[in-house]
């Protein structure tokens, strides 16, 4: 069971995560869009999203931080742990906490304004579902950890980030994340199927970023031909077939 | 110098009666879908008036365009590149619906299910967005033919400056309609607004396009348009705008809103212009300057110099003779009557506008003088200085001397029309008085008066050699494609995904779905609309099911 929870199940999830993003930039590129609803709706959607998206880089971050950096590293430079956790803490929180006023503000915004709330799939509900419970439940796992004391003191540097760190070694060790509380593996799990979500939802705009902006010039030339002319819709030469003379 | 061909509109606003038929063609051949409800491409506006997206043109508040800082370069209004991503999750200065209008449809249904009864049915209207009754209160044309004036055209930011001159009682005020589209400027500043890069201009004819497949739906676009002509699909989440009907100028066809366009107002050529000089011309420090340096960027067509530069720049041999030929060069440069929209935008719009004379040739013939005497009309071109003031705001960001200059070409080409139709000898003076030759009017009314199709529009086609490739030529069968006929609808990641259809196939497939009732949507007030035709969709050929009842026994 820990194998499949911890090894065969990641693995597909990443590699779904991976083969997916591929096939729907091949095969829909119309459909790659932020579905932005701020025509229906300004005034909520100007406060929560963004905090919610500002929030969630700052999440972001701090996960990278945490489950990439070794803590042999930060011990080497003369980090101590006590430190550490409160650099942590004190970055992670305000983002964590912004990230989830902006989607308490979003989620009531998307069911409370008719429009949102028609313009809205069940692919949608199912990802916010799942989105919401991996965020709520990260939360938590900072607070239970570190203030309530619940549970005891768990170090997850100890646990779930060499955890992680072992999957894209491809030497898993699962041990590691079962010996885990039960709120960071439950987070973890639900981060790994979020995964295999993302490349079939509206998460895909987060890979849409738009950086080349800074340094492309202002006002973009294109030709018609010869590339133009499959943009309009037009049929590509097909196999088979080749012109004679 | 880097010459390029940029394909070019001018509308004779004298000549627009505000019929609409260019609105409504366009809206039935692009944005006759789900999510583009709201969207006109093309739309005629009354000014005074407030335009469409309502007050577009107060870039105070909307923050389009470009604005020059005070070292001389050009900057967006609305902020630089760092400024724009910082606010890319939430657009600061996006119109809402309610600017646009909240696009509506009415509970036909009511009127057949309706039980006999003493006071006859009412459809109420319904919105498209909520599906909610709704108290309709605005629209693209609200304030159509000053209707509200007092209530509207008083808030026309045009009339800066001279509003305690505009009288709003109907018999001492003027009008006139104004037609807008898409204005493919030289310098964009919609496509410098994308985050994504997915607007272009193209390097043949300088139209503007958004790619769909390269749109991520940021919206920045629909800020940094100071006319306000890019929209966004709220189905699709992507942007969309006017095509210059791309697929219709490519093998030589005028636009749709041209083509349909019953007073012939419209003209279409090509311009030629020197690319390296848009950038400085945009950037001159005075805003009166603008006309005057956007009209040196261009280059003549006629000049054996421009010829061989554009030969060597690879642009064809047919396309060079259409420039010469180009009724919009001759516009703008020849005889100098057409004026941009809104130069201080700094984007170098590309479609032109001739200042109507009407409102002065009203006031003449409303105190009962000769309306066609050029004396008369030079006097009330002086005198009147509203209308001149206010045609100066829009076109010259102020300056009355180019508006002055125009309209006094057009009274000339009047009275010396006037007078060779009466069979006296005009002579040489009238044409003198506003800088032109005898022959320069008479060509300048041939253009403008008789206005031949082949005249109006003299659109080079693209190289034949693709032709076939174009898919409105459809000599490749369009459907068997990937996906093939059956494609369409929703995809599977949401609305408006999966591979994209090309636009003739599109609407086919719309129009088809529409006009048989094979939609099965549902009406606002319950019922499905199977089985129900929508007449102006239907093409005249074949009876399309449900057209009459299937037994046959009421028929």
């Amino acid at each position: 069971m820990t194998t499949f929870l911890w090894v065969i199940f990641p693995y597909l999830c990443l590699t779904t995560f991976v083969v997916g993003h591929y096939w729907r930039y091949r095969y829909d590129k119309f459909g790659w869009t932020t579905r932005s609803s701020q025509l229906y709706e300004d005034r909520l959607l100007r406060i929560g999203s963004p905090l919610f998206h500002f929030g969630m880089l700052g999440v972001v971050g701090g996960h990278l931080i945490g489950l990439v950096i070794p803590q042999g590293w930060t011990d080497a430079i003369g980090l101590s742990r006590h430190t550490y956790h409160v650099i942590a803490l004190a970055a992670g929180v305000p983002a964590g906490v912004a990230a989830v006023v902006g989607l308490v503000i979003l989620v009531y915004r998307r069911r409370m304004t008719g429009p949102v709330f028609s313009a809205t799939t069940t692919n949608d509900k199912l990802m916010y579902a799942v989105l919401g419970a991996v965020i709520v439940l990260g939360i938590w796992n900072t607070i239970a950890g570190s203030w309530l004391q619940f549970g005891g003191d768990y170090n997850y540097r100890d646990g779930v980030s060499p955890y992680f760190r072992s999957i894209f070694a491809f030497g898993p060790k699962p041990e590691l994340i079962a010996a885990a509380p039960l709120g960071f593996q439950v987070h973890a799990w639900l981060a790994f199927l979020l995964f295999a979500m993302w490349p079939f939802t509206r998460l895909v705009h987060v890979f849409s970023a738009p950086v080349g902006y800074l340094t492309r010039p202002y006002i973009v030339y294109r030709s018609r031909e010869p590339r133009a002319v499959r943009v309009m819709g037009s049929r590509a030469p097909q196999r088979g077939w080749e012109r004679v003379g | 110098m880097r010459i390029m061909a940029q394909l070019a509109m001018v509308m004779n606003l004298d000549k627009c009666i505000g019929c609409h038929t260019c609105s409504v063609t366009c809206k039935q051949a692009w944005t006759n879908r789900a999510g583009t409800e709201y969207v006109w491409f093309n739309n005629v506006e009354t000014r005074p008036g407030l335009g469409y997206p309502r007050g577009y043109q107060n870039q105070d508040e909307w923050q389009g365009g470009w604005t020059r800082t005070s070292n001389g370069r050009l900057r967006l209004r609305a902020g630089g590149r760092f400024k724009k991503l910082a606010s890319i999750f939430s657009n600061p200065k996006l119109p809402s619906l309610q600017d646009y209008y909240e696009p509506w449809t009415y509970d036909y249904e009511t009127l057949l299910n309706a039980p006999a009864q003493k006071n006859f049915p009412v459809a109420r209207p319904y919105s498209i967005i909520s599906g909610k009754p709704i108290n309709v209160s605005w629209s693209a044309n609200w304030d159509d033919d000053l209707g509200g004036s007092m209530e509207h055209a008083v808030k026309d930011p045009m009339l800066k400056g001279i509003e305690d001159k505009v009288t709003f009682e109907f018999e001492k005020t003027f009008m006139f309609y104004l037609p807008r589209i898409c204005e493919h400027c030289l310098n964009p500043a919609c496509a410098a607004s994308c985050p994504s890069g997915a607007i272009y201009k193209r390097s043949e004819d300088g139209i503007v396009l958004v790619d769909q497949d390269r749109c991520r739906g940021w919206r920045m676009c629909i800020s940094g348009c100071p006319y306000k002509k890019v929209y966004f699909n709220h189905k699709t989440g992507k942007a969309e705008k006017c095509t210059f009907c791309y697929p219709r100028v490519e093998v030589g066809l005028p636009t749709v809103c041209a083509e349909t366009c019953v007073g012939r107002l419209r003209y279409i050529g090509l311009v030629f212009y020197d690319a390296d000089k848009v950038l400085e011309a945009a950037s001159v420090a005075k805003d009166t300057d603008l006309y005057a340096a956007q009209r040196a960027c261009f280059l003549d067509p006629d000049d054996p110099e421009v010829q061989r530069a554009a030969r060597e720049a690879g642009i064809p041999q047919e396309w060079v003779r259409a420039a010469e030929r180009s009724p919009v060069w001759k516009l703008i440069s020849k005889y100098q009557v057409a004026l941009p929209l809104h130069p201080e935008y700094r984007t170098m719009p590309m479609v032109w506008y001739i200042p109507p004379l009407s409102p002065v040739v009203d006031v003449i013939r409303d105190t009962g003088h000769d309306a066609e005497d050029a004396g008369n009309l030079f006097a009330a071109i002086d005198t009147l200085r509203i209308p001149v003031e206010y045609l100066a705001n829009l076109f010259t960001a102020g300056d009355t001397a180019p508006v002055d200059a125009a309209l006094r070409r057009l009274a000339a080409m009047r009275s010396y029309m006037r007078e060779r139709t009466l069979g006296r000898e005009p002579g040489p003076a009238m044409a003198q008085a506003v800088g032109m030759s005898e022959e320069d009017l008479y060509e300048m009314f041939r253009l403008l008066a008789i206005a031949k199709y082949a005249d109006r529009y003299v659109i080079p086609t693209a190289h034949a050699e693709q032709a076939h490739a174009l898919e409105e030529l459809a000599t490749e069968c369009a459907l068997d494609g990937d996906g093939g006929v059956g494609m369409g609808g929703s995809g599977p990641v949401g609305e408006g995904s999966g591979r994209l259809t090309p636009v003739a196939l599109e609407n086919l497939r719309a129009l088809k779905a529409r006009a048989g009732g094979s939609e099965g949507g549902e009406l606002v007030s319950g019922g499905s609309t199977r089985g129900r035709v929508n007449l102006l969709t239907w093409d005249g050929k074949g009876i399309p099911e449900g057209l009459f009842p299937a037994d046959g026994k009421d028929g």
